[in-house]
């Protein structure tokens, strides 16, 4: 049964292959990525029941040992995460596929995107599968890689502009990373996390100090944490809406994920948590100050996004159970929502031809269901009882108020204050979008909008004539296609699930975050023998 | 453990230029930055696996004398990695010059917002200036500076 570990990295490699055979035949591509992907939500499930029963499932590639060869390992937060991520990566391609018509048209290949998905899906499993840190650097690689063809598909120009910054900024996260793990190779003479946690702990502080730092601001870069977060709302917004929205859910999330694996494996009794809880005030407070100077639903979603990321490195940096605990749960929570979030946003952009909020109004009516797809995640989001969102703060409030010393009751403060302001962003995006009639004013908005969403803008622009149509059009009942609806109802659906699933859902996070704290399980998994 | 200091200075050196070339403007700049960081960390696994050995083969020599195989094969896989992503890269500056003849990395979109909400503005009443019209090269002076 352990072999099942691999397949959700194997499976979706595979398929990308057998996608790129079958380029000519849109309807093998669908099939191969929708057999493929469900059957890896299918093990993710089985790979969690397991490592949740019988503790953490390990497979050594080759049968190398593990100090040597390629491990990989499904303990209750790898298995929890790649549950949740294939689950929002299946839905996606789903929607995706219902977009197909509309978006993917003769100017983007779409014999690209299904291989390149599914690379991505791989890459991410990786990622949270590998048992040592020059996989993980592999498992980056490929989801990066992946990540920079979605996001400059079809090569206009603003997002090859935006694709830019991007992978600039990628690059050096990973160049960094690969300094980290050069160093980290030299200090101990492995990279194998389980066999690291032993062996850091006979490297001089001062250099596990730098060690740490190398790759805390690796991992930072990747999960959009603070200082290093600015690439972040100004990259993602201009891709199609179901790349964003997995961005968005997943490629922070390993990030973050990295981050949690480090702590606590390799570097449990960290000198860094306080300067982790700074960086996670900054990161909320920052970054929701970004979003509510937005005017651009993508664009405020990005910035919420960096902000929200600030939720779980503070559940991380207090070290303790019930911080973890509440950490972990929000990456399950915030993965569904953020991604259900940018769907529904494409969706507003397919009705309302546009997310400039100047540009919209009136959606409530023209569309009810679209209101309320929006309106449940974003509630959600801002951390209203009963959702999800306000469990995981609860949670995370709970344990910075029990922790001792002044700075974690300010990092509480300033976790209020975000979800005040993120219900204020995204209550203000509800209502101007949803909410209040059109304004037909829109010459402010001409100039400005075309440089948010690019070309498309530009050329309407110059007839004041033609934006009076495109007002009027808008009024006229156009159906949103099914195929793109019912993917984003069952996010929505899987975002309230959480919330009635919180009970066992905590459960498990809980039992995750003593079992990263105790350290041997994992250890003993992949060693063989204990520590 | 001993280091090989000349392998450190190279190290340094490749690094320290390929971070000077990260900062230019030109994306096709910044590849040959990477692309020397790159090298530099390569070398970096080089210093990590210790002084030079034998080759690792089991039987042919014995196992003190081999060199330590596993930070090459790291490198090996670096390599392909960087090989990869830079032949990307290069693809996207050469769509980045097909459509805008360069292939600079642009400005953040917030950053020429701000611009030119500052290029529309009237100075505000409290703005003095007497010190002198201009302001900093970046922009922000209203006369003479025609951005794109």
């Amino acid at each position: 049964m352990t072999h099942l570990v691999s397949l959700p990295v194997i499976l979706p490699l595979l398929a990308a292959g057998l996608c790129l055979v079958f380029g000519r035949s849109a309807s093998a591509q669908r099939i191969i990525s929708i057999v493929v992907l469900s059957t890896t939500v299918t093990i993710a499930a089985i790979l969690l029941y397991r490592a949740d029963q019988y503790g953490p499932q390990v497979v050594h590639v080759g049968g190398w040992p593990a100090q040597l060869g390629i491990s990989l390992v499904a303990d209750r937060l790898s298995a929890l995460m790649l549950l949740v991520s294939s689950v929002v990566t299946l839905i996606v391609l789903l929607y995706s596929l219902g977009q197909g018509i509309s978006e993917f048209g003769r100017e983007t290949p779409l014999s690209v995107f299904h291989p390149t998905y599914l690379v991505l899906s791989a890459g991410v499993s990786n990622a949270f599968l590998s048992a040592d840190l020059f996989n993980l650097f592999v498992g980056f690689e490929i989801l990066l890689a992946a990540s920079y063809v979605l996001i400059t598909l079809g090569g206009t120009e603003s997002r090859i502009r935006s694709g830019t910054t991007y992978i600039v900024v990628s690059l050096l996260s990973s160049v960094i990373f690969l300094i980290g793990i050069a160093s980290v190779y030299a200090a101990t003479g492995t990279t194998n996390f389980a066999d690291l946690s032993g062996k850091m702990a006979d490297v001089a502080p001062s250099v596990q100090l730098i060690l740490q730092l190398l790759l805390l601001t690796a991992f930072a870069i990747k999960a959009a944490v603070f200082p290093l977060s600015s690439w972040l709302p100004d990259s993602y917004p201009t891709a199609p809406a179901p790349v964003t929205a997995v961005f968005a859910g997943l490629l922070t999330k390993v990030g973050v994920y990295a981050i949690i694996r480090i702590q606590t494996l390799i570097f449990p009794d960290s000198p860094l948590n306080d300067l982790l809880l700074w960086v996670a005030l900054a990161t909320m407070v920052v970054g929701i100050l970004g979003a509510v100077a937005q005017s651009d639903i993508k664009r405020m979603l990005s910035f919420t996004l960096v902000s929200h990321i600030g939720y779980m490195i503070f559940g991380i940096a207090l070290g303790t159970d019930l911080g973890l605990s509440g950490a972990i749960f929000y990456v399950a929570h915030h993965i569904t929502i953020q991604t259900t979030l940018f769907l529904v946003t494409g969706l507003i952009e397919l009705r309302g031809g546009s997310t400039a909020l100047d540009k919209l109004g009136g959606l409530a009516k023209a569309s009810p269901l679209l209101a309320v797809m929006f309106f449940i995640p974003a509630m959600n989001l801002a951390g209203i009882p009963p959702l999800s969102g306000f469990l995981g703060k609860l949670a995370l409030v709970e344990a910075g108020t029990g922790q001792p010393g002044w700075l974690s009751t300010v990092v509480v403060v300033g976790a209020i204050v975000t979800s005040l302001l993120t219900l204020y962003a995204v209550a203000r995006a509800w209502n101007r979008a949803f909410w209040q009639p059109r304004s037909v004013d829109a010459s402010e908005v001409d100039e400005f909008g075309a440089l948010y969403s690019g070309h498309a803008d530009t050329q309407s622009s110059p007839s004041g004539q033609g934006r009076g149509v495109a007002v009027e059009a808008y009024a006229v009942d156009e159906r949103l296609p099914r195929a793109m609806v019912l993917p984003t109802l069952a996010l929505v659906a899987v975002g309230v699930g959480l919330t009635l699933a919180a009970g066992p859902l905590f459960a498990l996070t809980s039992h995750a975050a003593v079992e990263l704290h105790e350290r041997t399980p994992y250890i003993q998994a992949v060693l063989g023998v204990s520590p | 453990m001993s280091s090989n200091l000349t392998l450190a200075i190279v190290v340094g050196v490749l690094i320290a230029s390929g971070v000077t070339l990260l900062l230019e403007r030109s994306l096709t700049r910044i590849l040959v930055g990477i692309v020397l960081i790159g090298n530099g960390v390569n070398i970096l696994f080089l210093m990590a696996s210790g002084p030079a050995g034998n080759p690792p083969i089991v039987g042919d020599n014995p196992t003190s004398s081999m060199a330590d195989s596993l930070p090459q094969a790291m490198a090996l896989t670096a390599i392909v990695i960087t090989l990869g992503v830079t032949a990307f890269g290069l693809a996207l500056a050469y769509r980045s010059w097909q459509i805008n003849g360069n292939d600079d990395v642009q400005d953040d979109v917030e950053d020429a917002l701000i611009r030119r909400l500052a290029e529309r503005d009237d100075t505000s009443t409290s703005f003095d200036d007497s010190a002198g019209g201009e302001l900093d090269e970046e922009g922000s002076d209203t006369e003479g500076v025609d951005r794109p």
